[in-house]
């Protein structure tokens, strides 16, 4: 009688605590020296620096397991050429590619340049207002995630997204998108594309934060955001963006 | 409200209850749903607490200096700010279990090539090659530290004005030879070029040094100076700096 | 037989022209959600039908009354079929009711279509027939007879002040219907017209487009059913009664067709950013399944034809004839519709710079068969409703006396 009452004691108390246990080590990996109300996330992008070496495009694969084909990124470098006859090509540079273009000659060209592009974390963003089921937020500390365990793959936020930087991921059949690395930068790291980029094109930075790189950033350039008309109200910005560029 | 029941219609009486269950079973099945699956609250903190836990796969580089002296010999030099994970891939399971997993060490041209192959679309002033034209045969790292790249310490003199026969050179089967092996170039030379003049190899012999069938030397192409064009110097059908016949 | 997605999506870049964002190329939303709008317009379409009879009172019209509000809820009850295999997770769809997001136009389908089915297209049903079950099942064998006590609620008030009440409610609900059925579909223009991302469907004429080609092919449908079906049973078609539906239908493709073209001449004046993309979607990949099949083939055709029976008196024989072809045309035309506003909304880049290309597969849950499956569905649920609830006639009087008795 005793025994049975002490295994049935034990068992709860197994029970509870792996329970407890369990929801403690949730509320504790996030919670445990990281405050999302003391950031909020932007990034600049100078893109006069940018070389179009695609290895922001490789980390970012590398870093979020984002399938190795040419139609599911991240984020993605374009290359622009407007030839003297007004005639504009743009191009996406595939990492396995070589960045070498083709059938333009160098002196038919007017200017040349390279643009990254990735999700622009909008402040206003249009793909959390048509989830049907609240799948895709934007966190305390700005940052558009996709919850891919409760997306239904509907793929209206792709239809809403402006700038194409949405995809269904092919394995897992739910929306995903780039996160600003949020695993890293809620660890005080930078976002991988960040981390690799050879010309420091990319600036991250915490718009809340007094002196950084991304305020200098901000300071000293004329910005500029993709598809203002849209009053998605970007976080990522453009320095010397080209008037072509959408 | 008695009065109104009995008033009441006998199907829309029927109608009232089948209304009343459904709703009620709805609010039933809501009720007794647990929170977590219909709190978006705890939805949005869990699918955060998932990002934040996700692998960082690029460590950073000061993870690398803690055991690398190159970190301090590249902080100096122009690949100052290049990430060592933009070159070495990524490093985080290295830096965790460094005798087993080794990062990668890339040695081709190609690699080297992929920020610094001449690309109009590049902004001017990167500095930028010619691959096919720049030593097409020689590894970047045979004459540039990638921890710290310089322009190398080979002379340059002659470049400076016989750059097109240095580039026909630099892709023929003699890149390998420095230009004094073949000219005595007087000091003279640099400050009068017109006047004193460089000497080019008078006799056959000279060529025969390496390519007379009497030659030590192994890797080079062989004739018999004794019945081969015996009327004529070598560099009268060959041309030295990009000699055709193998 | 289904390629791997990576085969299909490298033979569609080689299709593609101009410069796409790179995650363009999948096109997302491919036949079945071509299908969805398909069968609600026709839903909407084919009740309003009712609607107009019941409110308007047209004499002509009765006898398909209830054929068309059957019809309705047989595409009905077929319609969330096409939305829910083509999820990504059809098993989480259930998170459409659990945690809705308020500002999403597609949470509200739940509700939208919730609020349509039970409210109004059930209700209405149950009320215009609840007399006839009643009477039905006192004659009938065991399965039917049950059948018809569980769908009556085992209701048996036949009394005139019950009957009067029932004719009541109907006429309530029809009014309140009629925005509604409006709403089911006006709100699924919404779902494309509220995508300010994309210039091919951004407009306010969206929902109002899709609302009157909803009517069309509804009233199309209805026509069709009621030609096929009438002539099975051994009976004569009511020409008065055909005739008044072709000319509602008339007049609805008219009001269409100038939408349509209200929303073209717009476009092209104002003449935005997007413009080039847009001529050059219409010219290369549109060019047959809206140039020629929707507006020639689906809507000037059938449009000429029904001109050419109001001046001229054809005799009965040709003018059935040619409110059939006009009714399958129209079909044909609007199911094109649908086409060109779902894929060809995604067979342009956002960057305004380049067409992308889409495969269709033949099996699988996004091919062709699974949508030919999709279409052929509705019509088996209407035949099972025919069969339990026949629209053909009351129940004979004779029967009601028997219950007074």
């Amino acid at each position: 009688m005793e025994r049975r009452k002490f295994g049935k004691k034990l068992f709860t108390l197994v029970v509870s605590s792996t329970v407890f246990g369990g929801l403690l080590k949730k509320a504790n990996a996030q919670t445990k020296d990281y405050d999302p109300s003391k950031h909020y996330y932007g990034m600049g992008i100078q893109t006069n620096k940018c070389i179009g070496c695609g290895k922001c495009v490789e980390a970012c694969k590398d870093e979020n397991n984002v399938p190795k084909e040419p139609f599911f990124f991240r984020t993605w470098v374009e290359r622009y050429t407007i030839k003297k006859d007004g005639e504009v090509t743009v191009q996406n540079i595939d990492s396995r590619i070589t960045t070498h273009r083709d059938n333009i000659f160098e002196k038919e060209i007017l200017r040349s340049f390279f643009v990254p592009k990735l999700c622009n974390q909008c402040d206003n963003p249009p793909c959390v207002q048509v989830c049907p089921v609240g799948a895709t937020f934007k966190t305390e500390d700005g940052v558009i995630i996709v919850d891919d365990e409760r997306c239904i793959g509907c793929r209206y936020c792709i239809q809403a997204c402006p700038y194409g930087a949405r995809y269904l991921h092919p394995e897992k059949q739910t929306a995903d998108k780039c996160t600003f690395c949020y695993h890293r930068i809620t660890k005080g790291l930078p976002p991988a594309c960040v981390e690799v980029c050879p010309s420091q094109a990319r600036i991250f930075g915490d718009l809340k934060s007094g002196a950084s790189p991304l305020g200098r950033f901000k300071r000293l350039f004329k910005l500029h955001v993709l598809k203002p008309f849209l009053n998605t109200e970007p976080k990522v910005s453009y320095s010397d963006l080209d008037g072509e560029v959408r | 409200m008695k009065k109104f029941l009995t008033k009441l219609p006998e199907q829309a009486g029927r109608l009232l209850i089948v209304f009343i269950v459904f709703i009620a079973l709805v609010l039933l099945v809501r009720f007794l749903l647990p929170a977590s699956l219909k709190d978006h609250n705890i939805h949005i903190q869990n699918t955060v607490a998932t990002e934040m836990s996700r692998q960082v796969r690029y460590a950073g580089s000061e993870v690398c200096a803690s055991c690398h002296d190159e970190y301090n010999l590249k902080k100096n030099g122009y690949h100052k700010n290049l990430s060592c994970e933009t070159c070495h891939g990524t490093l985080k399971e290295h830096s965790e279990n460094p005798t087993e997993i080794k990062p990668l060490v890339p040695r081709q041209r190609d690699f080297c090539t992929r920020c610094h192959a001449f690309d109009p679309s590049r902004p001017t002033g990167f500095p930028q090659i010619n691959p096919s034209a720049h030593n097409p045969m020689k590894a970047c790292v045979s004459c540039h530290n990638p921890h710290d790249p310089k322009p190398p310490n080979v002379p340059q003199e002659c470049q400076a004005c016989h750059a097109e026969i240095a580039r026909t050179k630099a892709i023929s089967s003699h890149v390998m030879l420095e230009c004094t092996i073949c000219h005595e170039v007087p000091t003279q030379h640099k400050v009068a070029p017109r006047n004193v003049k460089a000497s080019i190899p008078a006799e056959r012999e000279f060529c025969g040094k390496c390519h007379s069938t009497q030659s030590i030397i192994k890797e080079t192409s062989k004739v018999d100076l004794a019945t081969h064009g015996e009327k004529y110097l070598c560099w009268q059908c060959h041309y030295p700096h990009m000699p055709e016949v193998e | 037989m289904i390629q791997p997605l990576h085969q299909t999506l490298y033979e569609l870049l080689k299709q593609a022209t101009g410069f796409i964002y790179p995650n363009e190329i999948e096109v997302h939303w491919g036949i079945l959600v071509v299908v969805y709008p398909y069968l609600t317009g026709l839903v909407a379409g084919a009740f309003i039908l009712a609607s107009l009879v019941k409110v308007f009172n047209v004499k002509e019209v009765q006898s398909v009354y209830r054929l068309s509000l059957l019809t309705a809820l047989a595409f009905l009850i077929i319609a969330p079929l096409p939305l829910l295999l083509h999820l990504g997770h059809p098993e989480r769809s259930f998170e459409i009711f659990l945690n809705p997001n308020f500002t999403s136009a597609m949470a509200m389908f739940g509700f939208v279509y919730a609020w349509y089915l039970m409210v109004v297209l059930l209700l209405e049903i149950w009320f215009t027939y609840r007399k006839d079950i009643i009477l039905w099942s006192k004659n009938e064998r065991f399965m039917m007879r049950w059948i018809h006590k569980i769908i009556s609620l085992f209701s048996t008030d036949v009394s005139e002040k019950s009957v009067i009440f029932d004719k009541k409610m109907v006429k309530v609900i029809t009014i309140i219907g009629i925005p509604s059925a409006f709403l089911l579909h006006g709100y699924v223009g919404f779902i494309f017209g509220s995508i300010k991302a994309n210039p091919w469907w951004s407009s306010v004429l969206m929902p109002i487009v899709f609302l009157f080609s909803a009517i069309v092919s509804g009233i199309a449908l209805v026509i069709l059913i009621y030609m096929i079906v009438t002539p099975s049973r051994r009976q004569e078609i009511d020409m008065a009664c055909l005739d008044k539906m072709a000319s509602f239908l008339f007049y609805a493709v008219i009001i269409d067709f100038s939408l349509e073209l209200l929303d073209f001449i717009h476009r092209l004046y104002e003449s935005e950013e997007s413009i080039k993309i847009l001529s050059d979607l219409v010219m290369n990949k549109l060019f047959i399944s809206l140039g020629i099949i929707q507006v020639l083939l689906g809507m000037l055709l059938p449009l000429g034809v029904m001109v050419a029976i109001k001046f001229f008196r054809f005799d009965a024989e040709l003018r059935k004839l040619l409110y059939f072809v006009s009714a399958i045309l129209i079909q044909l035309g609007i199911f094109a519709t649908r086409w060109n506003v779902v894929v060809g909304g995604q067979m342009f880049s956002k960057s305004f710079r380049g067409l992308t290309a889409y495969k269709m597969e033949l099996t699988g849950f996004e091919g062709i068969f699974m949508a030919l499956l999709l279409l052929v569905l509705p019509f088996i649920v209407l035949a099972i409703l025919v069969k339990i609830l026949p629209p053909w006639e009351p129940a004979p009087v004779s029967d009601l006396e028997a219950v007074s008795d």
